[in-house]
């Protein structure tokens, strides 16, 4: 009999080791990376642009054996960490640097944009096919958890034509520090003040109230999103539309109904860059204008103003300006917002001037 | 030629031990000793580790932590009520279902329904649900169980919606699915340890109750369960040890959701989920409340399985002065 338990134990303890193990090594293979003659170098943050500067990497050292890159995407929050501890070459993030970890940089930090992308509101209701509708109280509220269901009357009376089931909305949110949340609780901030006041507010990590199950990364939510009927999630653009989601049409600032695509990023993105200060962190809570997607952010590379070691700086300049000129025309493939010529110009000056 | 002598010549095939053979026999009795004693220093060592680490934050947070149902990294706000309700509700939900299984299959195996040779088959079949990994677990969950009973949980949903559990539709990764998995899980050991303890009740007992014209069924229900109960009790509270603990499959099923529900089928989240997913990407402040969260987890099972192990040696115990 001891032994029979013993042996159940064994098994258990067995199981427990190599789901550890696998865990371990999922944190310990990110933060090793050896260098041997050739030039390594490291990235890490951002999920949300992920696809993109994979391609990237993929491309440009298909042409250039002798540079080898690494991006670990593993959300906005962890990368500014490891950017600011200096464990990596260049960090990733879309939510830029905060006013206090600017402070802490100091002199330290390029924020360059490198590229933009949507975020949809990607769900999971089987059977209905039309695109939904959703006002922006009626969008925010949703997440409050404040609508519960999906025949819910103010749902239906943005979508006269819909039968819409009788489940409860499930969210879906992201786990990690993320930069995607970043961008969408900034913009629900902007058009909510009970967002702003009384709810969750901004953050790269916000407190979801009820129901929200949370999934890491834009894959883990995606992947997420289309396991669940009933679910709803933000989710960047091409990551939804490879999983092929239903994506709904938000009301954007000049009251129209918006389908998250490339040319209503890309309005977005026009109408408002004329803001853009010194330090090129801008945000775009609510772009203005008529074909505007309402949910748009730059997706910002951090490097460092000077590099250690022979041909670090001239390595990095060099991947960066290549993914600032020829890396932009990956973009629309992968559902990402090529950044318009003027920004561009002012990304690449801003990294000219790294050595 | 001395007694002894004659011995060791070598065309005799036993003689007493040498010297040689004292000191291997020593150097075992000491390398057994010190590794009994290694196993009691691990479990030490890692309450003390996870112990020290917790510290601070048990400091900052108190008891609090436990009755807290937030979880804020951005305004370091932790609590782990959530977490404790899923862990404990997930695994009782689990041990109903696999209570009532492992029981009826250690029965079945070894009150005589079968020849004992298909008996010893069956036995082993059941143990190999042991061996299965836990991320399959998860992934068959996730791809087959779900989809299964999604619809029926839907139906209750609509029809029988004013009763609590029933009161949230199953959109995917959540509470019953999660259960239904872990009763899988842990019925290996609830079967195998059940089957012991009917085992050890001697069978001249139930001959006896048969003598007294007792039917099979009433010599299986009345004499030989109650005979075993303390041992199957004690296979229950060991089976819900390790659904306790279980992390992987949880992780992918449970739905990682922090909120507290009595709905069957609302995502909900367990302790071993937050602490296997929040570890990789937690900040400074949020590893050391991970390390209190996983000493609460800690200390839960290991005082359910004191509390089962202490049952199953009175068990034995008992049988053992029967005979």
């Amino acid at each position: 009999m001891k032994l029979l338990v013993s042996a159940a134990s064994l098994r258990v303890s067995a199981a427990c080791c190599v789901s550890a193990l696998l865990f371990w090594t999922a944190a310990v293979s990110a933060d090793i990376g050896s260098s041997g003659q050739m030039l390594l170098l490291q990235g890490a943050g951002a999920t949300f642009p992920a696809p993109l500067y994979k391609r990237w990497i993929k491309v440009y050292s298909d042409e250039r054996p002798q540079v080898q890159i690494k991006y670990d995407a593993i959300g906005s929050g962890e990368g500014i960490q490891r950017f600011l501890a200096h464990a990596v070459d260049f960090g990733a993030s879309d939510a830029a640097l905060n006013d206090e970890q600017l402070a802490a940089a100091g002199e330290g930090v390029k924020m360059i944009p490198a590229t933009a992308g949507l975020i949809a509101l990607a769900y999971n209701l089987p059977g209905i096919t039309e695109p939904l509708k959703l006002k922006r109280d009626v969008y925010v509220d949703m997440l409050l958890g404040r609508i519960k269901r999906w025949d819910d009357p103010r749902i239906a009376a943005s979508n006269p034509g819909l039968t819409l089931p009788k489940r409860d909305i499930v969210r879906v949110v992201r786990r990690d520090s993320s930069g995607t949340t970043y961008a969408f609780t900034n913009h629900l901030s902007a058009i909510s003040n009970d967002w702003r006041d009384r709810g969750p507010g901004v953050g790269k990590i916000v407190d979801w109230p009820g129901n929200a199950m949370a999934a890491p990364g834009n894959e883990g939510v995606s992947a997420r999103i289309r396991l669940s009927v009933g679910a709803i999630g933000y989710v960047e653009y091409g990551q939804a539309r490879r999983l092929g989601l239903a994506m709904a049409l938000l009301e954007n600032a000049a009251g129209q109904f918006v389908a998250p695509a490339e040319t209503s990023g890309q309005a977005a993105l026009k109408n408002n860059l004329s803001a853009m200060p010194a330090n090129l962190r801008l945000f775009l809570p609510d772009p203005k204008g008529e074909e505007a997607y309402p949910i748009v952010t730059l997706s910002w590379l951090l490097l460092y103003p000077r590099y250690d070691g022979a041909g670090r700086a001239d390595a990095v300049k060099d991947f960066v300006t290549w993914g600032l000129t020829e890396g932009q025309t990956h973009s629309r493939e992968l559902g990402f917002l090529p950044l318009p010529d003027e920004l561009l110009r002012l990304s690449r000056s801003a990294v000219a001037s790294i050595h | 030629m001395n007694m002894f002598e004659q011995a060791r010549s070598a065309d005799s095939v036993s003689g007493p031990p040498s010297k040689g053979d004292y000191f291997f026999d020593r150097a075992f009795q000491w390398l057994a000793k010190a590794f009994a004693w290694a196993i009691l220093a691990v479990v030490a060592a890692l309450l003390l580790e996870v112990g020290s680490k917790a510290i601070p934050a048990i400091k900052d947070y108190h008891i609090g932590f436990l009755t807290s149902t937030t979880w804020d990294a951005n305004k370091d706000q932790f609590g782990i009520l959530p977490e404790i309700w899923g862990t404990l509700y997930s695994s009782f939900l689990a041990l109903i279902i696999a209570g009532f299984f492992g029981v009826m299959m250690a029965i079945f195996l070894t009150q005589d329904f079968l020849p004992p040779r298909l008996a010893a088959i069956f036995r082993i079949i059941v143990e190999l649900l042991a061996a299965i990994p836990s991320v399959v677990y998860g992934l068959w969950g996730i791809f087959v169980v779900i989809p299964a009973i999604r619809p029926l949980a839907n139906w209750l949903n609509e029809t029988f919606g004013m009763i609590p559990f029933f009161s949230t539709s199953l959109s995917g990764p959540g509470m019953l699915p999660a259960a239904l998995v872990l009763a899988i899980m842990v019925l290996p050991t609830i079967a195998a340890v059940s089957q012991d303890a009917l085992r050890l009740v001697p069978y001249r007992i139930k001959e006896a109750a048969y003598g007294l014209g007792a039917t099979r069924w009433e010599a299986i229900l009345r004499v030989m369960l109650p005979t075993a109960s303390t041992g199957i009790f004690g296979a229950l509270v060991l089976g819900f040890g390790r659904a306790l603990g279980e992390t992987m499959a949880l992780a992918m099923l449970v739905g990682n959701s922090n909120q507290i529900s009595l709905s069957l089928f609302s995502p909900a989240n367990t302790l071993a989920a937050l602490l296997a997913l929040n570890f990789p990407e937690a900040g400074e402040t949020e590893v050391k409340v991970l390390m209190y969260a996983a000493l609460v987890l800690m200390l839960i099972t290991l005082a359910v399985n004191v509390a089962g192990t202490a049952i199953m040696t009175m068990t034995n115990k008992q049988a053992g002065g029967g005979r």
